[in-house]
């Protein structure tokens, strides 16, 4: 209980919210390095996931290797990293993205994939391209289960962006490493309470995005069709007629 | 039947002996010791922290025991100071290798010595009730500032307060809880006048930190004394005559069960350790790899202690 307390008599300590190393400078370096690492990851994984799910091919290899790259465990990683790349952002910034990779990859096929097969037929029957049924009809349906894949991986690196403090002057894990290193508990405590809410705001976000990405064609359909499973709903799978 | 009883007589002899070898020799299954116990009868509990020279340490400890007829139960590797510590002040744990000043830091915070005589009467202060520091070491495993050799050349540095002569920045690296510590930055600055910037790095003078260092991202760090690295990659550590860093010189902690015999063995032990050996020891670890068991059993056999 007495943890508790103190944990948030650091956070409120107006000393702690102002100067270099201060509160909001190492939230916003958390924010920022943790955007850069979404960015980069998605920017390899999404054009990977989505080829995959537009063409079907390749998803067995996908689903290995997401798999192993799962289980990689990202302190490890980040100290292979820092032997090759040395110390400084380089190395958190790539364990963390390998870290994302797998979340990003696997909600592009699988949003791609969930598309039900008759819409895509429809769309080749009235002479839509393969870009055309990319853009206008798999991207906008899949949109929900994309950036659920975007929203997790997101989760995922802002609470492991800690970890960008074992080589670097940088984000909320300094906070995290200080206090557990000089059993200043109360600072630990606020560090991580700092990470959990950050993480929890931009879960948030992705999530009111995840619901406003929904067509309005499905969701009309949706509100006409009280029957469909919720398991239907949550994966984005319908059969409204687009 | 004179023959039959010399025979069993013998038997056992050989049975004995080979047991008391196989406790020599060591492994931590408490099993194999039951039958060395002409010692107290009580077993001891011998424990280590999650550090590898620590371990090393505690078997030098357990084997020195088991050498002299105790029995002995390993509880290696608990973990760190917050950990173990309540377990030997509940009397679980009977004997652990510490280290004078970090133990002292644990457990007052207020103590400004870092002497190595002054920290050791200070520790015997501060120790709670019911525990012992039995003689210190000479060995040490303290925190020191430590620069590569060709750095050291180019500025002719042999003391930290050579530091101040070094007109480029310099950047210290080691654990973000340096840059608070008496002797991080702050301590630099008023003890030796020396102004550095900070880079944390989180393995604890491990091989980020000596890279970072070789690599000349970092000018100065802080290593461990024991740390085989140094003599490794030929680093040179930096002398600190005003007492920055705090002496902390290996002592066995132990409880009102360790008498005095096991107090003669443990201080025999002590007294024949010194830093040279201590880094070679960890240097066997390191370097070759070779288990705690090993290297504290070659030691013993190689100082000709209790053979």
């Amino acid at each position: 209980m007495n943890l508790i307390a103190d944990g948030f008599a650091w956070l409120t300590d107006p000393a702690n919210w102002t100067g270099a190393g201060s509160i909001p400078e190492r939230l916003v370096e958390h924010l920022l390095v943790s955007l850069l690492i979404l960015l980069i990851a998605g920017l390899i994984a999404l054009p990977v996931g989505f080829t995959i799910g537009h063409t079907g091919r390749g998803k067995g290899l996908a689903v290995a290797v997401t798999g192993g790259m799962r289980a990689i465990p990202t302190l490890g990683l980040l100290t292979l990293a820092a032997l090759w790349l040395g110390i400084g952002l380089a190395a958190p910034i790539l364990a963390l993205v390998v870290l994302a990779i797998p979340p990003l990859l696997a909600g592009a096929y699988s949003g791609l994939e969930s598309v039900d097969r008759r819409v895509l037929d429809a769309a080749k029957g009235v002479g839509m391209t393969g870009l055309q049924r990319f853009t206008g009809v798999e991207l906008p349906l899949s949109a929900p289960i994309v950036i659920g894949g975007i929203r997790s991986a997101a989760l995922q690196i802002i609470a492991t962006a800690t970890l960008a403090a074992y080589t670097s002057d940088f984000g909320l894990g300094r906070f995290l490493f200080r206090g557990l290193k000089t059993n200043d508990y109360a600072e630990a405590f606020g560090a991580a309470v700092l990470v959990i809410a950050l993480a929890l705001l931009v879960d948030g976000l992705f999530a009111l995005a995840q619901r406003f990405s929904v067509p309005v064609g499905v969701r009309v359909a949706r509100s006409g069709e009280p029957t469909r499973s919720a398991a239907d709903r949550a994966t984005g799978r319908t059969t409204t007629n687009v | 039947m004179h023959t039959a009883a010399r025979t069993r007589f013998a038997l056992a002899a050989v049975a004995v002996g080979a047991v008391v070898a196989l406790a020599g020799c060591s492994s931590s299954d408490p099993l194999e010791t039951d039958a060395a116990s002409s010692g107290s009868g009580e077993t001891l509990v011998v424990g280590s922290q999650d550090y590898y020279s620590n371990e090393i340490i505690a078997e030098i400890y357990a084997q020195a025991f088991e050498a002299n007829g105790f029995e002995v139960d390993r509880q290696f590797r608990i973990g760190q100071r917050e950990v173990y510590l309540p377990e030997i002040e509940s009397g679980a744990i009977d004997v652990f290798p510490e280290y004078t000043g970090n133990l002292l830091q644990a457990l007052d915070d207020t103590a400004t010595v870092t002497e190595s005589t002054a920290v050791y009467d200070a520790l015997t202060e501060a120790l709670p009730e019911g525990l012992r520091a039995l003689d210190q070491s000479s060995a040490t495993d303290q925190d020191s500032y430590n620069v590569t050799a060709g750095f050291a050349e180019q500025w002719d540095l042999v003391e930290i307060g050579d530091l101040a002569n070094v007109t480029e920045p310099l950047t210290l690296g080691g654990n973000s809880e340096l840059e608070t510590r008496p002797y991080g930055p702050p301590g630099l600055e008023s003890v030796y006048g020396v102004t550095v910037g900070f880079t944390p790095i989180e393995d604890s003078g491990g091989p980020l930190t000596l890279k970072a260092l070789v690599d000349g991202q970092v000018q100065l760090v802080d290593i461990y004394s024991a740390d085989p690295n140094i003599e490794a990659n030929d680093l040179v550590t930096l002398e600190d005559p005003e007492g920055l860093f705090l002496a902390s010189n290996v002592v066995p902690i132990v409880s009102d069960k360790v008498d005095d015999t096991a107090t003669e063995v443990l201080n025999t032990v002590s007294a024949a350790l010194t830093p040279e050996i201590l880094v070679s020891l960890n240097a066997q670890s390191v370097n070759d790899e070779d288990s705690a068991e090993d290297i504290a059993s070659a030691w013993l056999e190689e100082a000709g202690l209790f053979s």
